[in-house]
């Protein structure tokens, strides 16, 4: 098993959700970010989200938006982001998945970009505009390169389309949690455990929901049927919303909280 | 390669695909369902038809413009879309998509635009069919194309102002997406160029083709046989494949597509996406775009906001891949140029995307056709909404002359300091 999976079943023994966070490379510098992942860690993540900013982030709301492109006006590039992953990935035993925009593995070329990743220490990849039925060139690299490839799946995926995506997804399934960008909404608990229930029936692969998870209520309310909490926005939040020597800090009371409500 | 359908579910050679977020799978599909079943519905086609004619004043004339010929030394015959309702070739797409988007059920619409003219046609759509209709634009580009602005408004849409990114087309395309995968349910997003995930732009060649049925019989019976060459200027590229669409499987008809080289072709003020592009995904299809080695999309840069987009529809990409469509671009200035000495010579004032095609064809159609060649040429849009910037941009440049000046005096003058020999006694 990958040590996505691995992260997982550990928490499973716990008899807890795993909790995932998220947190963009580059903001709001590259030491800082290196140093919040590695609180969020420390603070109890059991794996960790490495967003590699691209200049046109459909997906994202304001708060990662934002983020993205500070880090992107900082001039950081992706050799740069690997390069922190490099470091992180040498100083945290909690595994580290790269998310980005599939506009950025495609343009460096997917067999690059995943002997890259492997090289940071990287233990997969999330590319949310890659949809199952377009991924079959990156999954072959992914897996030459022994990467995971975690796929998203949504309420509104045909059954379909939910076998093809829990058939392909390693590491974990990404549910997303409402219909919407990043950081806007607050998460559609009753949707979100309908999709679950569907993604259980076609995989033992962890199912993780994201999107709309801000505060240890939402955490703990959706570790009551989830195998992981994903929470990437508020934690972002958290890192930029004050000085920078206080970001790390920040964002591992908030991550202790999440923790918290991920074992509740 | 096939003018009928993608190569392979979505695909036009390598090109296309559905690059978009798992939520958005439902809508794309239903959208597919919808296309094929208005396809088989003979009743689409005849409501298609009768608002293109009697509300949409189609057909547009195909006009031999003599004047223009002997400046650019080539026959050169216009395709007025400028003509149509809402003054240019988008109410082509935007009619049919709004009939799909009641097929679907669906009570709102979205849309990007760049310059105006698909928002405008969006609106006017939106108002003919009674849906809710927000309209993202570019932050710079409600600046420079003020008055579509309130055409919009007119019409009762909401405009959205973007200020995120470059805040021009690439950053409403962005915003309309997200606004799409937050109300996909209730919403259609009605793409305005032959971009974006599969099925869009085959529906949007689809629509747009009619401009090539159109001016395919109308050369045959005003002047015999087929052009030599279709000119069309591209962006995303709605008007240049509505203009190609039913020549590209007549290889003796040279398709050429006029991009646009902003400040020049290497000086990195550009938005000439397949002269100087490269494949990349980019909002929701692999495609040619403007990025750079790690796949950040560039700035684009052009005077016209319509052309103003880093990216461009993936069967342009296939047809400049193959070589089957030649694909040139026209600077900020020859643009303007274009603008200016179609006015002059024919009475018509083009938008300033098109003035991109026919400044190309007056700077360089003399070497790239042959003397006796007969070219179609689409004047895609009216230029009303351009003068303002086009004397902007003319004043920057120092070569605005007395363009504007002596109207703006006169207004300028107070009221009460009257021309001094109207008030001797």
């Amino acid at each position: 098993m990958s040590a996505v999976g691995d992260a997982f079943a550990r928490a499973r023994d716990e008899d807890r959700a795993a909790l995932v966070v998220y947190l963009p490379a580059g903001f709001p510098d590259l030491d800082t970010s290196r140093a919040c992942l590695e609180a969020a860690a420390e603070a109890g993540a059991d794996v960790l989200e490495v967003g590699f900013p691209f200049s046109d982030p459909m997906m994202d709301g304001p708060i990662i938006q934002a983020a993205s492109q500070q880090a992107l006006d900082h001039g950081y590039g992706v050799a740069d982001d690997l390069a922190m992953c490099r470091g992180l990935t040498a100083t945290t035993d909690v595994p580290a998945l790269v998310m980005t925009y599939v506009t950025i593995p495609d343009t460096r070329g997917y067999a690059r970009f995943a002997d890259e990743a492997t090289a940071a220490g990287l233990a997969g990849a999330i590319l949310p505009d890659l949809p199952a039925g377009e991924s079959e060139p990156w999954v072959r690299e992914a897996r030459r390169a022994g990467l995971d490839t975690v796929f998203l799946a949504s309420s509104v995926s045909t059954d379909e389309r939910l076998e093809a995506i829990a058939d392909i997804s390693t590491g974990f399934v990404y549910a997303v949690g409402l219909m919407g960008v990043t950081g806007v909404k607050d998460v559609a608990s009753d949707d979100s455990r309908t999709l679950v229930g569907r993604i259980r029936q076609r995989t033992s692969t962890p199912v993780a929901v994201g999107l709309g998870v801000k505060t240890r209520q939402q955490a703990a309310e959706v570790a009551g049927f989830a195998d992981g909490v994903i929470v990437g926005s508020a934690v972002v939040q958290a890192a930029g919303d004050g000085d920078r020597g206080g970001a790390a800090h920040r964002v591992a009371e908030l991550v202790r909280e999440l923790r918290a409500g991920v074992a509740s | 390669m096939s003018a009928d359908a993608p190569d392979r579910p979505g695909y036009f050679g390598r090109f296309g695909g559905q690059f978009v977020p798992e939520a958005l799978s439902g809508a794309i599909t239903q959208l597919e369902e919808a296309w094929r079943d208005a396809q088989a519905d003979p009743t689409f086609e005849l409501e298609l038809d009768r608002l293109r004619t009697q509300y949409g004043g189609r057909p547009t004339p195909l006009y031999l413009a003599e004047r223009l010929s002997e400046a650019a030394g080539v026959e050169t015959h216009l395709k007025r879309e400028d003509l149509a309702h809402t003054g240019s070739h988008k109410l082509n797409n935007v009619v049919g998509q709004a009939l799909l988007t009641q097929r679907m059920g669906k009570p709102r619409v979205i849309a990007e635009t760049g310059a105006g003219q698909h928002g405008v046609a969006t609106a006017t759509a939106a108002a003919l069919f009674g849906l809710e209709c927000v309209v993202y634009m570019g932050a710079e580009d409600c600046r420079r194309q003020r008055l579509n602005v309130v055409r919009m408004q007119l019409l009762g849409a909401e405009v959205v102002p973007v200020e995120s990114g470059t805040r021009t087309l690439k950053d409403a395309i962005n915003e309309a997406m997200r606004d799409w995968v937050t109300n996909v349910d209730s919403t259609h997003y009605l793409i305005g160029s032959a971009m974006g995930p599969h099925p869009f732009p085959l529906i949007v060649r689809e629509l747009q083709k009619v401009i090539s049925v159109e001016s395919k019989a109308q050369f045959a019976a005003q002047v015999g046989g087929l052009p030599d060459a279709v000119i069309a200027c591209v962006g995303g590229g709605s008007n240049a494949i509505g203009s190609f669409a039913e020549f590209i499987d007549e290889p003796e008809v040279q398709l050429i597509g006029v991009e646009a080289a902003g400040e020049g072709i290497g000086t990195g003020r550009t938005a000439a996406t397949i002269t100087e592009g490269r494949e990349a995904v980019l909002h929701g299809a692999r495609s040619i775009a403007l990025v750079d080695e790690d796949g950040q999309v560039k700035h684009a840069h052009s005077i016209s906001a319509g052309l103003d987009y880093p990216g461009v529809g993936p069967e342009h990409a296939m047809l400049a891949d193959s070589g089957r469509g030649r694909y040139v671009a026209a600077t900020d200035r020859e643009a303007i140029e274009g603008f200016r000495r179609l006015s002059e010579l024919e009475g018509i004032i083009p938008a300033l995307e098109p003035s991109h095609a026919i400044g190309w064809l007056l700077a360089h159609g003399r070497d790239a056709l042959d003397a006796d060649a007969r070219v179609v040429l689409t004047v895609s849009g009216r230029g009303d909404k351009d003068v303002d910037e086009v004397v902007k941009v003319m004043t920057e440049l120092g070569i605005a002359g007395d363009l504007g000046t002596d109207v703006v005096a006169a207004d300028a003058r107070p009221a009460g300091d009257a021309d001094p020999r109207e008030r001797a006694p």
